[in-house]
């Protein structure tokens, strides 16, 4: 079997097991009216069709006009989630730009490393709730088209992976790779572009993956202090205050925004593959053994 | 005029601390154009740092070095040295030819040039074969040949090898011996080689320098007045085992002292 459809295999596997579970913990709520079976210790979610609709209902919602005489609710999702994404999009864009810029800088100096890193790092504790509103106020005076100012609150949150794989990726080359550029009297200029980004480059997809996820819950945080109504964020928002009402068109809004995110990063591992070959790339997990752990895998005869 | 001139070199670490290491001490050494000098001496008795302090990757504590009858700062930025090290370092992403291009692409050197020369290098060193192989498809000789041909590529007057055959086996390191001094013969390099084998070093060197523990003093310098071209036959030779014999005396000499 070809490791894409086995990836294609485990992912559709875990899914099923996941529908399972969902459907599994309804049932036997259902059928011990809402305790643990043998106990009187209540089930930690309620199993009723309000807290956790059948997954089917889910789709089906999807498919059902979300407001009478409407469009299928899943085409007003894909609608709001196309929308979400261009600001997440350019947020990504230039999220990843001004992180790939901070990395190149604290590489060249400590200084700036010093006296800046603690201040990125910090920007991410701060809730982005809180950072959204304020950005959104100052470009409501500069007159900026507000899904302009979606994407700057999403690349808040994209800059930061970026930054911090790209500084990791700039450093990785060995002592003696620099030493080699130094002995060919290389500038500064031809070491960054000749060792220190080709280096960096398996460093930063994974960081981009990241970013791509970040920019989107980025942008729909974004849009709701901008009252932006034609996005995901105000769809979401709509849909939980509806959701004693209807909670699987909730559901339904997050699958659609999850699925916008899966699709984003797909892009990213696609770009990852073209660019980046199979002996160079970092695992997800387990990064530590670095590309040279499996550079000697294979071997040509 | 020398093409490497060593007076009263001395190399401090972390002078004034309490990790100070006085790693090389009071260096005399004269060595003439064309020289195939090695340096060795037991492990940690600084020979990777003379041969920094040699390549301007470490400034000296106090004396003067002087290449071609520069400062080696100069010489740096006139591209005098060539380097290898234990590890070859070819750049993963890179394929063999564009890897020993890199130096010239560096100088600015125009692409066809380039392209031309890198091929005459690696004929030299009989990779042109790999030209367009990745570095991880080669066996560590194989990189390790590239590693030279990207050293010498640009004509460097002088070449700085540490420990270059350290981590080949020994046939390996038999053969890749022999390669290099017929590529030093087409080329005329003065060559500084670190190593710790005294099989090696008297095969390859005109001179054999012996190093004293830290902090790393010369000791005794050995001439190697043995017949070119060398071949394997010199390693049967009854002068080689004299010879080695009387390196091995002078480096047991400065470990028990
Ligand atoms: N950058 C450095 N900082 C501190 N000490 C060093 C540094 N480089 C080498 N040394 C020390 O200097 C001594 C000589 O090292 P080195 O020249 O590498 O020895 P060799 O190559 O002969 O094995 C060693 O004790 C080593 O620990
Ligand atoms: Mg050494």
């Amino acid at each position: 079997m070809s490791p894409n459809a086995r990836r294609l295999l485990s992912f559709l596997g875990i899914l099923a097991v996941l529908v399972a579970v969902w459907e599994g913990y309804k049932w036997m709520g259902t059928a011990t009216g809402g305790v643990w079976p043998g106990t009187g210790i209540d089930l930690p979610v309620r199993t009723n069709e309000r807290s956790m609709p059948h997954t089917w209902d889910i789709i089906i919602a999807l498919l059902r006009p979300a407001r009478r005489g409407g469009d299928m609710l899943l085409l007003v999702l894909l609608k709001a989630a196309l929308f979400t994404w261009r600001s997440a999009l350019l947020g990504f864009v230039l999220g990843s730009a001004v992180g790939f810029g901070l990395g190149v800088l604290f590489v060249r100096s400590a200084l700036a490393e010093r006296g800046l890193m603690p201040h990125v790092v910090a920007s991410q504790t701060v809730p982005i709730l809180a950072i959204a509103p304020i950005l959104v106020v100052w470009a409501g005076r500069l007159n900026v088209t507000r899904w302009l100012v979606v994407a700057v609150v999403s690349a808040y949150l994209a800059f930061f992976p970026v930054a911090i794989n790209t500084l990791r990726g700039l450093r990785s080359p060995d002592a003696t790779a620099s030493e080699l550029m130094r002995s060919y009297a290389a500038t500064p200029n031809q070491v960054l572009w000749k060792l220190q980004v080709p280096a960096a480059l398996p460093y930063l997809f994974p960081a981009l993956k990241i970013a791509a996820t970040a920019s989107i819950i980025g942008a729909i945080v974004g849009e709701l202090p901008a009252s932006m109504p034609d996005g995901l964020g105000r769809a979401i928002l709509n849909f939980a205050a509806a959701f004693s009402a209807a909670p699987e068109k909730l559901f339904a809004s997050i699958l659609v925004a999850s699925l916008v995110g899966i699709g984003f990063v797909g892009i990213v591992v696609l770009a990852e593959r073209i660019l980046i070959p199979p002996s160079r790339r970092l695992e997800d997990v387990g990064e530590a053994a670095g590309p040279r752990g499996r550079a000697l895998k294979e071997v040509v005869a | 005029m020398s093409a490497l001139s060593l007076r009263g070199v001395e190399k401090v670490f972390n002078p004034g601390s309490d990790q100070e290491v006085r790693a090389v001490h009071g260096v005399d050494l004269s060595v003439e154009r064309g020289e195939f000098i090695s340096v060795i001496g037991p492990s940690g008795c600084g020979k990777s740092t003379l041969l920094r302090l040699i390549g301007d990757l470490t400034p000296p504590s106090s004396g003067t070095v002087l290449v071609n009858g520069k400062t080696p700062a100069k010489a740096r930025l006139d591209r005098d040295y060539g380097m290898v090290f234990q590890s070859a370092t070819l750049l993963e992403w890179r394929r063999v030819q564009a890897n020993v291009e890199l130096p010239l692409e560096i100088m600015g050197m125009d692409a066809a040039e380039r392209s031309r020369q890198a091929a005459a290098m690696l004929e030299l060193v009989q990779l042109d074969r790999f030209a367009n192989h990745y570095p991880w498809q080669l066996s560590g000789g194989m990189q390790q040949r590239v590693a030279i041909a990207r050293a010498l590529v640009f004509k460097p007057s002088i070449l700085l090898m540490d420990e270059p055959f350290g981590a080949l086996d020994e046939m390996t390191r038999e053969r890749m011996q022999s390669e290099l001094l017929r590529i030093r013969a087409e080329t005329g390099t003065t060559v500084v080689f670190v190593t710790h084998s005294i099989p090696e070093a008297v095969f390859l060197s005109t001179r054999v320098v012996i190093m004293s523990p830290r902090p790393g003093t010369i000791t005794e310098v050995v001439d190697i007045d043995l017949p070119e071209p060398r071949s394997d036959e010199t390693r049967e030779d009854q002068h080689f085992f004299e010879l080695l014999t009387g390196v091995r005396e002078g480096l047991r000499a400065v470990e028990d002292s």
